[in-house]
């Protein structure tokens, strides 16, 4: 996060020296300003901007984190709090400049003293792409369901509660859907034990 | 209307029409589907647990066995992923390559849907035809890399083996070989009237289903969302290539079949485009460190896989093993619709509509 601003600084002096270096517009002190201006719509700018509206239109403290992602080609990935997730989720879906009716991906992770869900949401509309973090506790972690928001999580979620062991309040069928009804244990957990591991 | 005592049928794993290990539990009124349960996880290896415990290059040999019909986009998805996250440079002819071959595997992928598809219709020879096509493709493959079917073939930076001499002429043969065959397929099947009355109509979901149930691939756009990952979100080099999305409307079997088939068509077209235009020499390699660490973070990159978009999820804690590797298959997320277009259908569309959703079970147990 820290070194986004140098970035952009970087930026705008490459635009002030190609602009100087073509000295016979005279429209450039006005050209620079509006440049300027146009920097300040960056993937950062929009994520504060997001979060501002979270915090307005759902609660106080609803987002724990909020950082661009440089290497997933800048997108946005916010962590917000289990208690307004579905809240949240739902204001994803019906917020008319998102409109996230594509739920693209959701991949259960197990951070060692919390365990996590990663959302990824597009609209195949407006295509605005956002990740979003939901963690909970090791100990009896739930996260509520999303299914009735978008039912192609309902698999995905039977999937993470079988591996991770994440109850889904709210999902319509949760159980095991890769290993045996009648497994111990999750197996995608850092500290399953597999009991019988010379197989 | 008559009420028969209601009937449970287990439909495999065994059963050669479910394309694998997979198994459905139906409820039956008569010949009418009253429930569908889908049962799966009889070839389900732990991949994502697997994977913790081995550096990257060592996942790709994994990433071919999960969609073992279209091994090739598997691996693409996976060094793809780990090149986002390293900023890797993937020099030109390597990127070539690549693009190639996922397009060949693309037509393989297509020609065991439709032979597989007409053979659970009840049409035994197109099954014929489309492997004795196939196995064209899959000698220019294993002249390659010296694998039939799990390739191995990719690599973080570029790929293992360059094309052999002559390789990439036998490619620019294929394509007219392969559109003959296609006209003549057409002629065979596509007009066929006992086929269609068994595939029009059947197993139709509008667009908004669609993408509530998370689908990708044909099984979208037989809906007409204009959705192909080559064309909205370019990767590799597809953005330098003349193609179509072929689309349609009435999100049935026969749509889904149609697209299949122009899909077809259209990667014969960007493989024209890409023999031609492949460069003459250059590396296969690109600059990778010894040792492949992706720097801690997350990434979740994506492609247009033949059954959909097919992603990888890394999060990396800076090791050479990643911390979590999620794989977000494009089977098993269109399996889902399954048991919604099943009720109230009769117990012949059964396989009509599983075959046309175009699931490879390898990839929906991962």
């Amino acid at each position: 996060m820290s070194d986004k601003p140098e970035e952009l600084s970087v930026q705008s002096s490459q635009n002030e020296q190609e602009l100087s270096s073509d000295a016979k517009q005279p429209m450039a002190p006005k050209n620079i300003a509006e440049q300027t201006e146009h920097v300040v719509d960056t993937p950062q700018s929009r994520l504060e901007q997001l979060v501002e509206q979270l915090k307005h239109d759902i609660a106080e403290d609803v987002v724990d984190e909020a950082v661009i992602n440089e290497v997933n080609g800048q997108l946005p990935t916010i962590t917000i709090k289990k208690e307004h997730w579905l809240a949240t989720a739902r204001w994803f879906q019906l917020e008319e400049e998102w409109s996230c009716d594509y739920l693209r991906n959701l991949a259960g992770v197990d951070q060692g003293d919390e365990l996590e869900v990663v959302y990824h949401l597009i609209s195949l509309q407006t295509r605005r792409e956002i990740a979003v973090h939901v963690k909970t506790e090791r100990e009896q972690p739930w996260i509520p369901s999303v299914t009735p928001l978008w039912p192609t999580a309902n698999w995905n979620e039977r999937e993470v509660y079988d591996l991770l062991g994440i109850d889904f309040p709210g999902h319509p069928d949760l159980r095991r859907i890769m290993m045996p009804d009648d497994w111990v244990g999750h197996p995608l957990r850092k500290d399953y034990d597999p009991s019988d591991s010379e197989v | 209307m008559i009420r028969t005592e209601e009937l449970l049928l287990n439909v495999g794993p065994q059963h050669p029409s479910t394309h694998g290990v997979f198994r459905i539990v139906l409820k039956l009124d008569g010949e009418i589907i009253r429930e569908a349960t889908p049962v799966m996880g009889y070839l389900h290896r732990g991949t994502e647990k697997l994977a913790e415990q081995l550096n990257y290059t060592q996942i790709i040999p994994y990433t071919d066995r999960m969609d073992y019909v279209s091994a090739m986009t598997n691996n693409y998805v996976l060094v793809h992923a780990v090149e986002k996250m390293m900023n890797i440079e993937v020099p030109e002819r390597a990127e070539f390559m690549r693009l190639i071959v996922m397009e060949l595997q693309r037509v393989a992928s297509h020609l065991v849907w439709w032979g597989t598809y007409l053979l659970d219709i009840g049409a035994m020879s197109p099954f014929l035809y489309a492997f004795r096509d196939r196995e064209v493709i899959i000698d220019l493959f294993n002249e390659l890399c010296g694998a039939r079917l799990t390739y191995n073939y990719m690599r973080v930076g570029g790929v293992k083996w360059d094309a052999p001499s002559g390789w990439i002429d036998k490619v620019r043969d294929f394509i007219p070989y392969m559109r003959k065959r296609l006209k003549e397929y057409d002629k065979l099947v596509s007009g066929n009237e006992i086929f269609l009355a068994r595939i029009k109509d059947v197993g139709k979901y509008d667009a908004q289903t669609a993408i509530a149930y998370g689908l990708s691939g044909a099984n979208l756009r037989c809906t007409g969302v204009n959705w192909d990952l080559r064309k909205q979100e370019p990767y590799s080099l597809y953005e330098r290539f003349d193609f179509d999305v072929p689309l349609s409307f009435n999100g049935d079997c026969y749509d889904r079949y149609t697209i299949r088939i122009e899909e077809i068509v259209q990667s014969l077209r960007i493989l024209e485009q890409a023999v031609e235009q492949f460069p003459s020499g250059g590396e296969t390699m690109g600059k990778v460190p010894r040792v492949i660490r992706p720097p801690a973070g997350e990434v979740y990159a994506r492609i247009e896989s033949p059954r959909g978009e097919i992603g990888c999820y890394i999060v990396s804690k800076g090791k050479a093993e990643p911390y979590r590797l999620k794989f977000r298959r494009p089977s098993f997320v269109n399996l889902q619709i399954l048991p919604e277009l099943l009720v109230g259908q009769s117990m012949t569309n059964l396989i009509t509509i599983l075959g046309g959703v175009d699931i490879v079970v390898g990839e929906v147990d991962c």
